[in-house]
């Protein structure tokens, strides 16, 4: 990933920055510091943010939708309005319930379960490509393609558009956080791609996602906007490809770092459901941000109007208050209210998809390959969705 | 949990976001509708050697929208 020169962190709980090398190898210490401390941080940088750090704070964020709007989920060095957003992701009440009521049943668990077999297909596919080699990366040669593979199946595209895919999600969360240009490009890109498909799927629908959408009526009978099924799409892309990615990674770094753990979900996969939710928790990838609406307090910390908020799930997760050690993986943790897809009316929508790809692409792994370990040096992600790029690793 | 009491079970409409933990750790103890949101099954009532079952769905719920009443 491109690296670019940034003013060192002075003080994490005045001067935080998610971009900072410290906290994109291990911001776990980071915050448990901070949860002692603040426990809501605050810096000037990108033009005023929060950070929140305990389970309880990020809670009341996510439940407070008077105060804090989800306009703008993502927090960028400079202020743009985006083009269109992306509904429901984007939209506070009372627009938010309709956006999300029609994009609930394609992603029940039934719904999801109808997909698991493609899944598997695609997870053993992968593996057949490394698994003579004795090496892979566990990142760029299996997490990234499954859930780019699965959403493009999804949305009834070629799975080789998937390079295509990537190629915008990163530009619109990565390096988007300091190259508006970039970002617009990406933006542009995708909407060029999907709006034929739109038109396409009205004269001629099928069983994906874009002609369901396209589909779709309001309340007084007329068909969904453009603008609106583009948002949706661009949501799909967005929030399902390098989140699940990232999460998949995850899991398999733990299990190439934690041989007993792995050995244990060899032995006895009925740990399996517990261990996922536990790597869900452990290692959650996504944060999310809102915008503060109208002043308020939380906590004891004013909140200021017009600053964003860094909605850290990932942070909530690790606070001892709310999870017994939490910094410890326990892959048979009974009680686990881990916040990994968000809290409240933005529960992800895909999270019923997302757990099943997780669920599949470990069993897979650990069927076909019980045993493997690091084999080189891992790099981790900047910016809000967090997870291995690069994880080499030796079979054996 | 030993506890010989009857147990009932609820599923706050208001409090549900869809998260589906109930339904994954508990599965006969809840349905979903259309849109994967949850309710309890039948009128609630928590037959007898599920207890841990509905506990373990209460405990796991990260909206904190699942309730049981013990009769």
């Amino acid at each position: 990933m491109q690296q670019r020169a940034r003013t060192p962190v002075q003080d994490w709980t005045t001067d935080w920055d998610h971009l900072d090398p410290q906290w994109i190898e291990d911001p776990y210490p980071i915050w448990a510091d901070l949860r002692q401390k603040c426990p809501i941080a605050h810096t000037e940088r990108f033009n005023g943010v929060y950070l929140p750090t305990r389970y309880a704070d990020v809670r009341a964020v996510a439940y407070d939708t008077d105060h804090f709007s989800s306009r703008r989920t993502a927090i960028r060095e400079t202020h743009h309005e985006s083009g269109g957003g992306a509904p429901p992701i984007t939209s506070d009440p009372p627009k938010h319930r309709l956006a999300r009521m029609v994009l609930l049943p394609p992603f029940t668990p039934k719904a999801i379960a109808a997909l698991e077999p493609k899944a598997r297909r695609i997870c053993n596919q992968l593996i057949d490509a490394f698994i003579d080699k004795g090496s892979f990366d566990g990142a760029v040669d299996y997490a990234q393609h499954i859930p780019v593979r699965v959403i493009a199946h999804l949305l009834g595209v070629p799975e080789d558009d998937g390079d295509l895919f990537r190629d915008w999600i990163n530009a619109v969360l990565n390096e988007g956080i300091t190259d508006y240009e970039r970002m617009m490009r990406g933006l542009v890109e995708m909407t060029d791609y999907f709006r034929p498909l739109m038109e396409q799927r009205r004269k001629h629908p099928g069983d994906d996602l874009i002609s369901y959408l396209v589909k779709q009526t309001y309340p007084d009978g007329s068909p969904f906007k453009d603008n609106h099924v583009l948002g949706s799409v661009r949501l799909m892309l967005i929030a399902g490809i390098d989140t699940t990615w990232s999460g998949i990674g995850s899991c398999v770094w733990h299990l190439a770092t934690h041989a007993d753990d792995r050995r244990r979900l060899v032995a006895d996969p009925s740990l399996m459901p517990t261990a996922i939710e536990e790597f869900l928790r452990a290692y959650a990838p996504v944060t999310m941000a809102r915008e503060v609406k109208q002043e308020t307090e939380i906590n004891g910390c004013r909140f200021k109007q017009g600053e964003m908020v860094l909605l850290s799930f990932p942070a909530a997760n690790r606070d001892p208050e709310m999870f017994p050690d939490a910094d410890k993986v326990i892959i048979d943790r009974k009680e686990n209210r881990h916040a990994a897809f968000g809290l409240g009316i933005h529960r992800c929508i895909g999270s019923n998809l997302a757990r099943m790809e997780l669920t599949v692409a470990v069993e897979e792994l650990l069927k076909r390959m019980p045993e493997f370990g690091i084999g080189g040096e891992v790099t981790w992600s900047e910016g809000t969705v967090r997870g291995p790029r690069k994880l080499p690793l030796k079979i054996g | 949990m030993a506890d010989p009491k009857r147990l009932k079970i609820r599923v706050d409409p208001d409090k549900c976001q869809g998260h589906n933990r109930c339904k994954a750790v508990a599965p006969e103890l809840f349905v979903l509708d259309d849109y994967g949101n949850a309710r309890e099954a039948g009128d609630g009532t928590v037959p007898a050697g599920m207890e841990d079952k509905a506990y373990l769905a209460k405990s796991n719920c990260p909206e904190f929208a699942v309730e049981i009443i013990e009769d």
